[in-house]
């Protein structure tokens, strides 16, 4: 598994469903990403990006559908999903730093605990993954001394130090101060150029376009629209990208719809 | 600007008198109100009886000698019935949340029962129906308050420590085990040290409903050794002068205990919210 698949497919899902009690949010969503490609998803709240997102690596349960992981079928009731989520990188939009613990025991503690590395060793990768979001110098704070900007970046290189295959980010920057959005993004922008493979559900747009390799569009429960970046955010087919886009991109504009 | 200045637009009709002048005069009655109610329990007390038979200095002197004796064995049945309720009402917190339903139902009805009666009939059962029934006698006076005291904390002890580890956000779970980590070593080194700060204070304050229900221990009958404050304070009440005096020196001896904890628990919690804030 820590081989990607000969056909270089990293996530594949197929047919997804998922309902909260009555309300089904994701109404059939097949996607694919390919090794080294960063896909954007975008699209109104509520439209079931996130929960798209969290369904990779299973912190929400599919309702029904199939989807692959590097090469391991997630929706298997058997399957070792901790396993699975050693490879794969989450970033939340509340950072969720463990408060108790020093910004270096956040980056040490899975990787000892889960991968067993020695101290020596984890601390030593957490140090260079802090190097890499540039905050190597505040190892030794405490999540509650740093700024939101500050916090998600120590997240990423937390996500980092396992070595992941495949990062997954929620909406990181929907809950940062505008002057601090620009840290955060830099560093996906570094990751991305790096050859991660990233999902990435965002509201920004601009580095959507910049960055992501494809954006998928989704509204209702539903993927609208799918292509490369300058084509979906630049040119968009769908009517619904259309709208969201509008609304999105020039927000103080009267539209018809409203 | 070209506008001329606007004026407010008073609505007609008497002046009223401004907030800050109300405010004033609220102030000066409840001034009065309190002064008044003072003045009249002065004046209500009959102070020589007062001195004679609820607080006679003489008295409480001599009983002061007594009392280091029956603090020490407050605190001790108070610290036994701690070391006994902590571990069962940990236990009794994770069958709670456990995924088994006949766990979660054995925890419930035990915390319900255990809350619902008064902690008066469980020391009386330890004391006398649980020796009848299970053929053992409890030969310790220590170990008979811990039990009892404990079993009945436990089931306050459950709810507080179920209470916290919910509190700690879904937010650190999910992080936690989208990093690979099992659902155990998220519990043990994620959770349970962040539930543990939220329930510090509360724990605390257990500890110091615990003191004063040490009160209940005498009715097992003591050796003169194993006497606490309330123990302590009835005997005197029988044997020396002074009338009721006992009963406020062993009050004030609880106050010794309860008040540093009572400190304690607002220096806990306003630490936590500290914390909370810096998130």
């Amino acid at each position: 598994m820590s081989d990607s698949p000969s056909d270089g497919t990293v996530v594949s899902v197929k047919d997804l469903h998922k309902s909260f009690g009555e309300r089904e949010v994701l109404r059939g969503i097949d996607l694919e990403v390919a090794a080294g490609e960063v896909v954007c998803v975008i699209g109104p709240s509520g439209s079931g990006k996130s929960t798209l997102l969290r369904c990779v690596n299973l912190l929400e349960q599919p309702s029904s559908g199939r989807i692959d992981v590097l090469g391991v079928e997630v929706t298997d009731p058997d399957v070792d999903i901790d396993r699975v989520r050693t490879h794969v990188g989450m970033v939340f939009q509340q950072f969720n730093l463990f408060g108790h613990k020093s910004v270096l025991e956040n980056c040490t503690m899975a990787q000892r605990g889960v991968l067993r590395r020695s101290k020596g060793e984890a601390e030593r990768v957490a140090l260079a993954n802090l190097e890499r979001v540039g905050l190597a110098d505040r190892a030794h704070a405490v999540p509650g001394q740093l700024s939101g900007g500050q916090q998600q970046r120590v997240a990423i290189a937390r996500a980092l130090s396992m070595d992941p295959q495949l990062m997954l980010f929620d909406e990181p920057t929907s809950a940062l101060d505008p002057e601090l959005v620009g840290d955060v993004l830099g560093v996906m922008r570094d990751l991305a150029d790096a050859g991660m493979t990233m999902i990435v559900v965002t509201h920004e747009m601009a580095f959507a376009r910049e960055v992501g390799d494809r954006v998928v569009f989704m509204d209702d429960g539903l993927v609208v629209e799918s292509g490369p970046a300058d084509q979906v955010i630049g040119a968009p087919r769908e009517e619904r990208t259309q709208a969201f886009l509008q609304r999105v991109l020039d927000p103080t504009h009267q539209h018809p719809q409203g | 600007m070209t506008t001329a200045p606007q004026t407010l637009q008073m609505p007609p009709g008497r002046r009223r008198t401004s907030p800050r002048t109300r405010a004033r005069i609220t102030r000066v009655v409840q001034y009065v109100v309190l002064a008044a109610a003072v003045l009249a329990v002065v004046t209500l007390t009959d102070w020589s009886n007062v001195t004679t038979q609820l607080f006679d200095p003489a008295v409480a002197a001599e009983l002061a000698s007594r009392m280091p004796m029956g603090l020490w064995n407050t605190v001790k049945y108070t610290l036994g019935a701690f070391a006994v309720g902590l571990p069962l009402g940990a236990l009794l917190a994770f069958m709670k949340l456990s995924s088994v339903p006949a766990y979660r139902w054995i925890a419930t009805a035990y915390i319900e029962f255990f809350r619902g009666i008064p902690a008066l009939l469980v020391v009386l059962s330890v004391g006398f129906a649980v020796p009848i029934a299970f053929g053992v006698n409890i030969p310790s006076m220590l170990a008979k308050a811990s039990i009892a005291l404990g079993v009945v904390s436990s089931a306050y002890i459950a709810e507080t420590l179920r209470a916290g580890i919910q509190a700690v956000p879904r937010g650190q779970i999910e992080a936690a085990r989208s990093l690979g980590m099992s659902h155990g070593r998220t519990l043990v080194q994620v959770v349970m040290p962040q539930a543990f700060r939220i329930v510090l204070p509360p724990l605390t304050n257990e500890i110091i409903l615990l003191t004063k229900d040490t009160s209940l221990v005498f009715l097992l009958g003591m050796q003169v050794a194993e006497y606490e404050l309330t123990k302590i304070g009835r005997d005197a009440l029988s044997t020396a002068q002074g009338g009721l005096t006992a009963l406020f020196v062993a009050g004030a001896c609880y106050l010794i205990i309860t008040l540093p904890l009572g400190q304690l628990t607002r220096w806990l919690e306003r630490r936590t919210a500290a914390k909370g804030r810096g998130k």
